[in-house]
């Protein structure tokens, strides 16, 4: 991983300019650049969850008191959110997340595929608009617009930030033939 | 093993909410004690939730990092605690100086017919039993330090004391009746609820 113009780098500083003050999220190796960044800043309160169903209801307190967050997740916790995600709807609350996917083409876990490959239709279905990003040089401009739908917006937005963009993980050869 | 409850949900919960003024900011859980918060009076500040079940603490948890300078109360029943334990140790991550948490344990799911939870005794009949589980216990575990539970009208004015002004996170669990009581209803439109709460507190919707 090169340590200059890293796409991860890019959403940090879309975060900031979008004056994010919580970041949720679980640990997560896609994330993890952007969540130490995001921890090492006095800016911005990052919360490790237990699971991701607690980053939508902190999400909604969060705006109550008048507050910007994202949340950073990966593809399989999206199904940890479903019935918490209608928190967005019925508060009709902005709401931003950032999910790095699994179980996308290459993908070497079959365990990966189920709620990889359902992920886009279980937001859809729950009324988040989804976009995603497969480009390292698109990942700013997306994010951004993602960000201003979001806060400008009022939308529940999500962005993909697709396996082809964030590398297939590798277990080389350990795995049984 | 519980001795039985003698504590009453409502005039509790009338007590927990007297003279609330535009610094305590409170989220109730769905079912009772949405209704009991209402009961004590509709305001702006609450935000009554009508779904979201195992919610409440994490809303509260981020509400009460948003508004350091205010108050905020969590009150919800042990059904809705039961679902969101990770939560706790979430909270005790973040140790909210502001937060304190009330669960009204009557080791019943109230809004399905009464079923028991697993904070009823166990081996208490083929239907009625639980597991005993202690959410005090539960949330010291995760790290909230201060975390004790309520029995007693004696304890009652100690109680609203420290829910409303030690140094948080405060966990209280008390040990109410089972009672069938009136629904005392809020507004159920959510995006009102939350508009109405941000303009009381921040000025907008």
């Amino acid at each position: 991983m090169s340590d200059v113009n890293d796409w991860r780098d890019d959403i940090f500083a879309v975060l900031q300019d979008h004056d994010i003050k919580q970041v949720y999220h679980v640990p997560d190796a896609g994330h993890s650049r952007l969540i130490e960044a995001c921890q090492k800043t006095n800016s911005i309160r990052t919360l490790a969850l237990t699971t991701e169903e607690e980053g939508m209801a902190l999400a909604a307190g969060a705006w109550l008191g008048g507050q910007r967050s994202v949340m950073l997740m990966q593809s399989s916790g999206v199904g940890n959110t479903i019935n918490m995600m209608g928190l967005t709807k019925t508060l009709r609350f902005p709401f931003l997340t950032l999910i790095t996917m699994r179980g996308e083409p290459g993908e070497f876990n079959s365990w990966q595929y189920p709620m990889g490959q359902g992920t886009p239709k279980v937001l859809e279905a729950m009324g988040v608009l989804v976009t995603s990003v497969d480009k390292a040089e698109d990942v700013k401009t997306t994010v951004d617009h993602a960000a201003r739908s979001a806060f400008n917006g009022g939308q529940a937005v999500a962005v993909l930030l697709r396996q082809k963009l964030i590398g297939i993980k590798d277990f080389g050869k350990k795995m049984a033939r | 093993m519980s001795s039985k409850a003698t504590l009453q949900r409502r005039p509790l919960v009338a007590k927990i909410l007297e003279g609330a003024d535009d610094n305590l900011l409170v989220i109730a859980g769905l079912g009772s004690a949405n209704w009991d918060i209402t009961a004590a009076g509709d305001r702006p500040l609450n935000m009554p939730l009508w779904g979201a079940m195992g919610a409440p603490v994490s809303m509260g948890t981020g509400l009460a990092l948003a508004q350091p300078t205010k108050r905020v109360l969590v009150i919800t029943g042990d059904g809705d605690m039961l679902m969101s334990l990770g939560s706790l140790a979430t909270v005790a991550t973040q140790q909210p100086e502001n937060l304190a948490i009330v669960v009204l344990d009557n080791e019943k799911f109230g809004e399905t017919g009464n079923q028991a939870t697993h904070t009823s005794p166990r081996n208490n009949g083929p239907t009625e039993s639980g597991a005993g589980t202690d959410l005090s216990v539960i949330a010291k575990g995760c790290g909230i330090a201060d975390s004790t539970t309520v029995r007693d009208q004696s304890e009652v004015a100690q109680l609203v004391k420290d829910l409303r002004t030690k140094k948080g996170p405060v966990f209280r669990l008390v040990k109410v009746m089972v009672e069938k009581l009136e629904f005392v209803m809020p507004p159920q439109d959510g995006a009102h609820l939350k508009d109405r709460f941000r303009q009381a507190l921040l000025g907008r919707p």
